[in-house]
């Protein structure tokens, strides 16, 4: 998409906004709800949309006047990082805002968990990205692996990273592949994992890609997965903990967010699969002993991910009937009880050569 | 003394020790009903008898009340007090016993609504000034015409006032009133039960009246705000089932009426032929009867069958009350406060008594917000400042659920920023004891008072509820107030368009909010209020004081 229709879409909010003023009537913002009423998931794409239902934004509300002052703030603020031809990082963003209303005790914005979710507002009523406004999402996530890549003209070999890794940047759309050399993609939740396969250079011995997510997904590292799977039909492997957090990582790279359901189709990955850990791999290589309790929360998760429409296959409710059953999760570590090299050496290729997947 | 063999005495010896009690014996033993218990209460008593005696001889004389009131400290203990008022002064032959003899007094034998009744009060004071310091007062009196001195004392051994001196002045300016000079041993306080707070309650009651006080600390006025005089109360004559056995007993010995048929219909209030010979037969006493020879055990036949007997209730039109409107501007001129409301109840009766209840709130403005509720009892317009906690009064208030109304309880007084006033009127005030300080709790008046407050607390959440979405909506436009450059300044950089024109524009756009354009309604009615308000009132008080005699003087 061109910058001049990003602009576009901004200042029009605004004129919409003034039109409402013009007539004398309550100013409003439409935005799209992004709950769980309104979010669909596509059984054709495999992914999560948003549906129609949309809630308005009035200025002369007291329950809405403060957030409608906020999305103008943000709004103004991101026409004017396109100007300035600028990026910036949404807790610059927040701090750049944060200033007291005069007269008054009142801050624009208290915390950046105030601006951060008026610009999934924006992004999801303008449908634009927020790469498209401007703004950097988190950076997190590294990657191993055989392939070669440009960024900002630099050649980086993702074999040839000594034994730090390649930092995935927040925007990954410049990022062009120059020679992809792997089989399949395993990402792995944990960033000791990760380190542990990549000492034991698993990625050379298997011909693949490792990237490490380091907790929830961030959007380069989503959308880096989805490319590299969809340009070169390579197989996604997910490998996180038994436990409802790391089932939902998994969810969020192949399905999409709710939160940014919004942009689903440019950050998920449809044909990921889970490589575990799963609570049957505990039973089976005897690893009951390395198990965590679970905490009320967790079961409290599970049950909610079990009526999940994603997550009605066999397997998946089996997996997560047995979490609340046994009351109990596992960690990837819990695999060192068979040896330390037991993920490297034995589980992981098992897995992948009997193709052992939930989906 | 001859002391039997069990240590008992003889009904001789007995006999011997007989004598008559002296009234300062009598008063020594009966401070606390007499209202000189402790020192700091001595002070008030005083100041109430003078003052309270003061205005009732104004209001029946229909003079609007003119009292100064002045107390110096002359010792580490004793006080000097000056009293004076403008009221119609006592006849040269009568100030010594008015000031010098107990049970004298023009109350007591009639039933009427009035301040003092027993004719204890100001001679109590002169004696307890006589018995604490030894000094003589001063006692000046004119009717208009020649200005009488007297310096006297209580003679306490006869009951009888003695005149040391007695000295006749010359009067150019027509003064009459009484003016009081006594020395008496007490403390003095200035908050809660005090002589201020005294004279700021009556002030309250009376706003017809203008009091000056010169306190040790400075000189307090209290303004009069209303010209007219209150309505004088009417006397009337006991109805049958109010009547005390005792006070039967002393009529039968003293009226006029030759028979006890006469006596019955004359003496007493809706007592007919038909009822008086229901009485009768029910007493078994014969109609030609002399009152005077009635005996005690026929009295006592007598008093049952005049309950008995069904008969109207008593007239209601010997009572005073405050009314309404002199409640709240009672109020309004010494409370600083929003929002005020009186409710008089209309008169009803208990046990053959009639009486009135009246109730006034005060809310908002300076009152504190987060203590109890004040409570301030009137007897027959006299302020009670003892003895709360076993008021009827007090226990009416605190039986009505205030939280209905919008304040805060938690069994008890409200809190919140409020004081109530509540008068009692009646020609037969049931104190709980002599000290005067509060009301027995008769069903009757309970209900009477928790009515009238209930009433006054409905209009009182009217306002108070207005007055919470006036703020909300106050708040409500300030916020958007607050929000709405921020929101133009914000579109102005989005579209290019006047910052200025786009604020102009939104506050338009405000006003059309159904909630802000009732604030705008809301200050056009305050505006007409307030203009009414001023036209309704012509005369400033200060230009009426001007003319008062006593303000010459200074």
């Amino acid at each position: 998409m061109v910058e001049n229709d990003t602009k576009k879409k901004l200042v029009k909010m605004g004129e919409d906004i003034l039109k409402d003023v013009e007539k004398k009537k309550n100013p409003k913002i439409e935005i799209p709800i992004r709950s769980l009423s309104n979010i669909v998931y596509d059984e054709k794409t495999k992914s999560l949309t948003l549906g129609d239902k949309t809630s308005k934004r009035y200025f002369f509300n007291v329950a809405h006047a403060k957030k409608f002052m906020q999305t103008t703030i943000i709004a103004a603020f991101c026409n004017e990082l396109l100007n300035q031809k600028i990026h910036t990082s949404l807790r610059d963003m927040y701090y750049n805002l944060k200033r007291t209303l005069p007269n008054s005790n009142e801050n624009t914005f208290d915390e950046q968990s105030e601006s951060d979710p008026i610009i999934v507002d924006i992004e999801v009523a303008l449908d634009l990205l927020r790469e498209q406004l401007h703004l950097n999402a988190d950076v997190r996530g590294r990657v191993v692996g055989k392939a070669l890549v440009s960024d900002r003209g630099d050649r980086v070999d993702w074999s040839k990273l000594g034994s730090g890794g390649w930092a995935i940047p927040s925007n990954v759309e410049a990022i062009k592949f120059k020679k992809v050399d792997a089989k399949f993609i395993l990402v792995i939740e944990k960033n000791a994992a990760f380190e542990r396969l990549h000492e034991d250079r698993f990625w050379e011995k298997h011909k693949c890609i490792l990237i490490t997510t380091q907790g929830q997904a961030a959007r380069g590292g989503r959308r880096l997965i989805q490319r590299l799977s969809e340009d070169y039909k390579l197989p996604v492997y997910v490998f996180c903990d038994s436990d409802p957090y790391g089932w939902y990582i998994y969810s969020v790279i192949k399905f999409g967010s709710m939160s940014l359901a919004h942009v689903s189709d440019r950050l998920s990955t449809p044909n990921a699969k889970y490589i575990g850990l799963t609570l049957s791999d505990i039973e089976k290589y005897g690893l009951e002993k390395y198990t965590i309790k679970t905490k009320e929360v967790d079961i409290k998760r599970a049950k909610d991910m079990m009526k999940y429409e994603w997550f009605q296959s066999k397997e998946w409710q089996k997996e997560l009937k047995l979490l609340i059953d046994k009351k109990i999760k596992a960690e990837l570590e819990a695999l060192s009880g068979r040896g330390l090299r037991f993920m490297t050496e034995e589980y992981l290729p098992d897995k992948i050569k009997k193709k052992e997947f939930l989906l | 003394m001859k002391i039997l063999v069990d240590g008992r005495i003889t009904a001789e010896e007995m006999s011997r020790q007989m004598k008559e009690i002296s009234i300062s014996e009598f008063f020594e033993k009966n401070r606390h009903l007499l209202g000189y218990e402790n020192a700091t209460k001595a002070l008030i008593t005083i100041v109430k008898e003078a003052v309270d005696n003061s205005l009732d001889a104004c209001d029946e004389a229909g003079i609007l009340p003119d009292i100064k009131v002045e107390l110096k400290q002359v010792g580490i203990k004793s006080f000097k007090m000056d009293f004076e008022d403008n009221g119609p002064g006592i006849v040269e032959s009568k100030v010594p016993l008015a000031f010098g003899k107990m049970l004298f007094g023009s109350k007591f034998h009639r039933l009427r609504q009035s301040r003092g009744t027993q004719g204890i009060g100001i001679s109590g004071a002169l004696l307890y000034s006589q018995l604490t310091t030894g000094k003589n007062a001063k006692v000046s009196s004119s009717t208009g015409d020649k200005i009488h001195e007297f310096e006297m004392m209580i003679d306490t051994i006869k009951n009888e006032p003695r005149i040391v001196s007695h000295a006749t002045q010359s009067n150019k300016d027509r003064w009459h009133g009484i003016k009081i000079e006594i020395e008496a041993e007490g403390n003095y306080v200035e908050r809660y039960q005090s002589v201020p707070e005294y004279l700021k309650q009556t002030a309250i009651a009376n706003p017809h009246a203008h009091i000056v006080y010169k306190g040790p600390n400075g000189t307090l006025k209290f303004d009069r705000v209303v010209n007219k005089l209150p309505e004088q109360p009417k006397e009337i004559k006991p109805h049958p089932y109010g009547i005390e056995f005792g006070i039967l007993r002393r009529m039968l010995s003293t009226t006029r009426s030759k028979n006890i048929k006469g006596f019955l219909m004359k003496d007493f209030s809706r007592v007919g032929s038909r009822s008086v010979s229901q009485i009768l037969r029910l007493a078994k006493i014969e109609s030609k009867r002399k009152p005077s020879s009635i005996d005690h055990a026929e009295t006592s036949r007598l008093h049952k069958a005049m309950q008995m007997v069904k008969l109207i209730a008593p007239p209601t039109d010997c009572l005073s009350p405050l009314t309404e409107n002199l409640i709240v501007n009672g109020l309004k001129k010494e409370i600083d406060a929003e929002f005020f409301v009186a409710v008089t109840r209309p008169p009803t009766v208990y046990r053959g008594n009639p009486f009135q209840v009246e109730v006034g709130l005060a809310y908002g403005g300076s009152l504190n917000p987060n203590t109890s509720a004040h409570l301030y009892r009137f007897a027959n317009k006299v302020p009670l400042l003892y003895h709360q906690k076993g008021c009827a009064l007090a226990q009416s208030v605190e039986e009505v659920d205030w939280r209905r109304y919008g304040l805060q309880q938690s069994g008890g007084m409200p809190i919140g920023p409020m004081t109530i006033l509540i008068h009692f009127a009646s020609v037969w005030v049931p104190f709980t004891s002599e000290g005067k300080q509060a009301i027995a709790n008769y069903p009757e008046i309970v209900k009477e008072i928790k009515l009238a407050l209930q009433d006054a607390g409905r209009k009182l959440s009217k306002f108070v509820s207005q007055k919470r979405r006036a703020k909300q909506r106050q708040m409500r436009r300030k916020l958007f107030e607050r929000y709405i450059p921020e929101v133009a300044e914000s579109l102005g950089k989005l579209t290019g368009r006047d910052e200025k024109i786009i604020t102009q524009k939104l506050e338009e756009a405000m006003k059309k909010d159904k909630e802000i354009s009732m604030i705008a309604e809301e200050t056009v009615k305050e505006k007409e209020d307030k203009e009414e308000k001023t036209a309704k009132e012509p005369t400033k008080p200060e230009e009426e004081t001007e003319s008062m005699p006593s303000e010459n003087e200074e």
